[in-house]
């Protein structure tokens, strides 16, 4: 079993539903987010090209977060997720100054924040809040290691990238491109 | 041209537009722990040397510095946590990929030594103290410590120099690990720290010291120290020349931004070249005041923790 996301760049419109639908379903506090819309503008007028993209933490296989943590509360699940154990974090800010797409946050709490993938969802057999909202379905999520789910026949069929791969983190969402 | 925009509701402060965690307890933090690795290096090594007598300042007199700078580090440490009540999952697990869990547990065994060293030369230091305090009288069982400790200085001796070596590395490794952070990502700030604080230990020991021939001798190790520094930041700036994209980014904060002025100004120029001349000169046999190198040495590498923690954060991945 290994999770991943696969996001259509081309079908984003860029609402902003998957992150008002993840404050919702996680109860993120005001003022913050585990995910969150890029754009991004390649180009000089006239010849401008756009992307928008829906961004969260990458779930890295080989995950800096997850290396760096001093006391074991940043670490991996059953099917590559990557969690935060509330009550093992001391905030010490470690993982975040280690992820390479600013993805996780302290939360007002104080201990570290971010996606999981809706990994309370995922053991009820349901998607992630977000993949479940989007309007325009630009969002896939399923199992890897299974070649005939969704995301493998994507990923086999479709021309696709992840972000920064040269940080050598080797993300599990995928953007079809 | 790029552009890179955020449109939705993230709005995470200290995150966006840059990323700003961890704040100035923890360059005081590097810098005191630096600067004890460097004290207590010393004190162990002219120990085992056995110059106790001829390097008093050394060996015991600046010996009641790393305790009381390890434990306001460690305040200043614990107070940039967020999640404060449970600092003590640092000492549930030991992580070996994680520095900052090293840094925590070398933590916990070089601080009660540095109490214990100093300590052991309590009553031979202060003995003016100890007439008016009367503690070994009032409790009898520091008696037994205090015995204790001076049968066991050369183990300790012995402990603390590899215990101060890591220590004084881990300072830059625990930035040199994040390889998010361009600025940080590179193998020379482990050693360039290390070097840093063994300097800063040394023009320590300079401006306590009223000995003269103590005084002389860690000028030349200071002078020695101060070279390697800045051969070490050449390395480092070499290597960001070198390097990828984001890396010749993050080097241009400290070439030509921001942190120029900080950098080249106050850390490289006023706290490594001149006080790198003002001890040549005196080596030279000219006099020159000992005080006024060792706190250029000691400013400079503060300001050099401030630079490196607060750019190192400005930096990232592009993509
Ligand atoms: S995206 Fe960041 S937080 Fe998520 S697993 Fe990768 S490094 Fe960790
Ligand atoms: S902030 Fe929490 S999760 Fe992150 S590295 Fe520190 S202890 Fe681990």
């Amino acid at each position: 079993m290994r999770y991943a996301m696969v996001i259509d760049t081309l079908k984003c419109v860029g609402c902003s539903d998957c992150v008002v639908a993840c404050q919702t379903e996680n109860d993120v506090p005001v003022g913050y987010c585990r995910d969150w819309i890029t754009e991004r503008v390649d180009g000089s007028y006239p010849n401008l090209e756009l992307e928008l993209r829906s961004e969260r933490c990458n779930h890295c296989d080989n995950a800096p977060c997850v290396r760096c943590c001093p006391t074991g509360a940043s670490h991996i699940v059953d099917g590559g997720v990557v969690m935060v154990t509330e009550n093992e974090c001391i905030g010490c800010g470690a993982c975040i100054e280690s992820c390479p797409y600013d993805a996780r946050f302290q939360h007002p709490d104080g201990y570290v924040d971010k996606c999981t993938f809706c990994h309370h969802r995922l053991e009820k057999g349901q998607l992630p809040a977000c993949v479940s909202v989007c309007p325009t379905k630009c969002m896939y999520f399923g199992d890897l290691d299974n070649p005939n789910s969704e995301v493998s026949q994507l990923l086999k069929n479709r021309k696709y990238k992840t972000l920064a791969p040269e940080a050598g983190t080797n993300p599990h969402v995928f953007y079809l491109i | 041209m790029q552009e890179e925009l955020f449109t939705s509701g993230r709005n995470i402060p200290h995150i966006d537009p840059s990323l700003e965690i961890w704040h100035w307890p923890i360059s005081l933090y590097l810098f005191l722990g630096g600067l004890s690795a460097g004290l207590l290096f010393f004190a162990a090594l002219f120990y085992i040397l056995g110059k106790d007598k001829e390097y008093p300042t050394t060996v015991k007199i600046a010996s009641i510095v790393p305790p009381i700078a390890l434990s306001i580090g460690l305040l200043a440490l614990v107070y940039d946590l967020t999640h404060k009540l449970y600092t003590w999952q640092l000492y549930m697990t030991f992580r070996i990929e994680s520095p900052m869990s090293w840094g925590a547990w070398v933590l916990l065994i070089v601080t009660p030594i540095s109490f214990i060293w100093t300590f052991s030369y309590y009553r031979e230091i202060y003995p003016r103290w100890e007439q008016k305090l009367q503690v070994f009288k009032r409790f009898k069982f520091l008696n037994t410590v205090e015995k204790f400790a001076q049968d066991n200085r050369i183990y300790m001796a012995y402990a603390l120099i590899p215990l101060t070596l890591v220590l004084g590395i881990y300072t830059g490794i625990l930035l040199s690990a994040f390889n998010a952070r361009p600025l940080w990502n590179n193998a020379i700030l482990g050693p360039l720290f290390l070097v840093s604080g063994l300097s800063t230990g040394a023009a320590a020991i300079i401006l306590l010291s009223k000995n003269k021939l103590e005084q002389h001798t860690f000028g030349k190790i200071d002078l020695a120290l101060i070279i390697v520094e800045l051969a070490l930041i050449v390395h480092m700036i070499m290597g960001y020349y070198a390097g990828s994209q984001v890396q010749l980014e993050a080097m241009e904060l400290l070439v030509n931004g921001e942190f120029t002025l900080m950098f080249f100004g106050f850390v490289v120029i006023l706290g490594l070249i001149i006080p790198a001349i003002m001890e040549l000169i005196e080596l030279i046999g000219f006099k020159v005041p000992a005080m006024v190198p060792a706190l250029l040495v000691l400013l400079g590498g503060l300001v050099f923790r401030f630079v490196m923690v607060e750019a190192g954060q400005i930096t990232r991945f592009l993509y």
